[in-house]
């Protein structure tokens, strides 16, 4: 599937700089690949930019991302101007009031142009924890009136920020990724490698459980877990939940690493190396891990990384259906559970604002997985 | 073959009673009883339960009973009270337990909605199939042209979007630019009428977006392995000779290359079935569809777990079922295959 991807320019400066490329280690010509592939370091600094923006999303954002604004209830994005009512150049945004509409009897928000707000940077605002710890009322920019406040993607049913909650809910989807995987490449390399290695009964026990459990599908099978969580209450908080929805995540996908782990181990074991070290009275632990993992180890990196957008998906799925994150917390799924009717979505777009986040996120993902695979082995379809 | 067919049944068989198994423990995992959310619900509706009724409904349940007898009587009906043992139900004779939520027999509530996502899901393979062949091919063969392009970045857009967003989108595209009423499986107006070719065409007009919308993700990942198998074929000497001979340049690739590119889709094929009843679970909950999907979620979220447990391991033995069609398949199709 290397195709698919950009073809790499043969034979860069890096390269011709050094005369000697046997002297080079194996992770210094994989990194050097992966430098030269033009989509996946789009994806790594693209990645890299949108976690500094989730992480200091409180900050960031002009609004706490839980505060509600009862004038600006489906209120849409923000809008700016460069003149102040006073005819000073500058940027400004215009004031808003809610009016009755007469056709549908609901309160709309509506522009009043004659009103013009000068933006400031690095204001008061609402109360915020940045990064968790730090305590601060100061955002990048903002009014610092609470009654006139910007909403650069507009806000929910409730009047909420969606610009900031987009932020904010960043931080648990592009997290539960990461975690998850964490956590199937430490099932999944136990598993994988003691099938390999042991063979006999433990094999057949470990090859027919991931039989069973890629016979399910995996959505419902990660709704199914998910319902049996205990909801949400004071000692099981919304954050444990956090953790045991990576938990449930990770159950299912670590078997695609397993049974690749196990047929590579299979196939180290019959490596000269390996029956070297068993020869000289090399104990288990010591061959799998001095003279197995590390030679899988590429291997497991690039089958993590292919596996990242896969689990960010099923967070927002699972979020999406109720099951997953739950309030207090916000993440991308659950943000998008307001826009579950098409009427509401043709009159206030800006609700699917992060479902767009989720696709950039998982594209970059993809970006980086497929560019690691090919740097770690080039000659892979 | 045959004697490879019977023993792949026989297999099958083991994984089923495992499957059984491992949906009866995900049935009883929720913390609490069936019988305390029972109790609670009839509590909520203002009736009182003297503890002696409380004890009876433990008793009807088994609950009483230790986990394996629970087990052996949701499974296959065995029952033993004091030594003595007797049948009666049980999940293969078609018995799957009692829905709290509809208060009804599983087995009454199931089967056409299991229908309908077997119909939707065979739907979209056939769809994304052919899509994802179509596409390969022309990618493979048109390598680096515009159109090449434009396919790649579909093919990475439609693994990037999550279905039920994709099908938000289509509904919105649906109802706002083509003026069509979305969602369900008939227009209001059709609802109650009798079977008509109008009736017919209605049922169509709204098919089309859940089958794409469930085909996609699979289209996208199908495609992409049916370009990179192409053109590794396309790299042999065998088609090299069979153009040197002088065949078109659409012989070659259909009759030479395509046929022994197409076998890893085969191999896929079984794989790539989790993917579509996923898929439909999440699009028939966006797109109100009368299928397994929004009955399913809806029972999770009640805990209505006899009813969730039966699709779950439902929804497992077509998979089965259907990796095992695709192993044939590709036995039959591949005489490279051995039987081991």
């Amino acid at each position: 599937m290397a195709q698919a991807v950009t073809p790499v320019p043969q034979g860069s400066a890096a390269e011709e700089q050094i005369k000697d490329v046997g002297a080079l280690s194996q992770w210094t010509l994989i990194r050097m690949r992966f430098m030269r592939n033009r989509l996946a370091m789009v994806g790594t600094i693209g990645l890299i930019i949108m976690y500094i923006l989730v992480f200091l999303g409180d900050f960031i954002g002009p609004n706490e991302f839980s505060h509600q604004n009862d004038n600006y209830v489906f209120g849409g994005p923000s809008q700016f101007t460069l003149t102040g009512s006073d005819g000073k150049f500058g940027l400004y945004v215009y004031g808003t009031t809610t009016v009755l509409d007469e056709d549908s009897f609901k309160f709309v928000v509506s522009v009043d142009k004659s009103v013009t707000i000068p933006v400031k940077f690095f204001v008061k605002g609402d109360p915020i924890k940045v990064l968790g710890f730090i305590n601060t009322d100061m955002h990048l920019f903002g009014t610092g009136d609470p009654e006139q406040r910007i909403y650069l993607m507009g806000a929910d049913s409730i009047g909420r920020d969606e610009f900031t909650r987009t932020l904010v809910g960043g931080q648990i989807s592009m997290t539960v990724g990461l975690i998850g995987v964490l956590m199937s490449i430490i099932l999944g390399s136990i598993l994988g490698t003691a099938s390999g290695y042991f063979m006999g009964l433990a094999d057949d026990v470990i090859q027919r459980t991931i039989e069973v459990i890629s016979s399910f599908p995996t959505i419902p099978l990660w709704a199914a877990l998910a319902a049996a969580l205990p909801p949400v209450s004071e000692d099981f908080t919304a954050l444990d939940r956090y953790f045991l929805i990576t938990v449930v995540l990770s159950f299912v996908s670590w078997t695609g690493l397993a049974r690749q782990l196990r047929a590579k181990v299979m196939a180290y074991r019959s490596a000269d190396f390996c029956q070297a070290a068993i020869a000289a009275g090399g104990t288990d632990a010591r061959i799998i891990f001095v003279h197995m993992l590390p030679n899988a180890s590429s291997h497991i990196i690039v089958t993590s990384a292919l596996a990242i957008p896969g689990m960010i998906l099923g967070e927002t799925s699972l979020s999406f259906l109720g099951l997953g994150i739950l309030p207090p917390l916000v993440s991308w799924g659950s943000l998008l559970r307001e826009s579950q009717q098409v009427s509401v979505i043709i009159q206030h777009p800006w609700i699917l604002i992060p479902g767009l986040a989720v696709v950039i996120t998982v594209l970059f993902f993809s970006f980086l997985g497929d560019g690691i695979r090919d740097a770690v082995d080039p000659y892979s379809i | 073959m045959f004697q490879y067919i019977m023993r792949r049944l026989g297999y099958m068989l083991v994984t089923i009673v495992i499957v059984a198994i491992l949906g009866y423990i995900i049935i009883e995992l929720p913390p609490g009883s069936y019988v305390d959310a029972e109790v609670a619900r009839l509590r909520a509706m203002g009736g009182n339960m003297a503890p002696e009724q409380i004890e009876a409904l433990y008793q009807r349940f088994g609950l009483d009973k230790p986990p394996y007898q629970r087990f052996l009587k949701w499974s296959i009906g065995l029952s033993i009270d004091n030594g003595a043992v007797s049948f009666s139900g049980g999940f293969i004779r078609g018995d799957f337990g009692k829905s709290f939520q509809y208060n009804m027999e599983v087995n009454k509530l199931i089967w056409d909605r299991l229908g309908l996502t077997l119909l939707f899901s065979m739907l979209s393979l056939v769809f994304s199939w052919v899509l994802a062949i179509g596409a390969g091919v022309y990618s493979a063969t048109h390598r680096n042209s515009i159109p090449d392009y434009f396919i790649t970045v579909l093919q990475f857009i439609g693994l990037s979007m999550p279905s039920f967003l994709l099908a938000l989108l289509l509904m919105v595209f649906a109802q706002d630019v083509l003026k069509q009423e979305v969602g369900g499986l008939f227009s209001s107006n059709y609802i109650n009428a009798p079977w008509s070719f109008a009736k017919f065409m209605d049922l169509i007009g709204h098919m089309w977006i859940p089958i794409i919308v469930i085909g996609a993700s699979g289209t996208a990942w199908l495609s992409r392995v049916m370009r990179a198998n192409l053109l590794d074929v396309m790299n042999m000497q065998y088609v090299q000779t069979a153009r040197a001979k002088g065949l078109t340049e659409n012989v070659v690739t259909w009759k030479h290359a395509f046929r022994n590119a197409i076998h890893p889709l085969i191999m896929v094929l079984g794989g790539s079935l989790p993917g579509l009843i996923s898929g439909e679970t999440l699009v028939a909950l966006v797109l109100n569809l009368p299928t397994t999907g929004p009955l399913y979620i809806n029972a999770l979220l009640q805990k209505d777990m006899y009813l969730a447990g039966a699709f779950l391991i439902f929804l497992a033995v077509a998979l089965l079922i259907g990796n095992l069609g695709a192993d044939i398949l590709l036995a039959w199709v591949d005489p490279r295959i051995r039987y081991e």
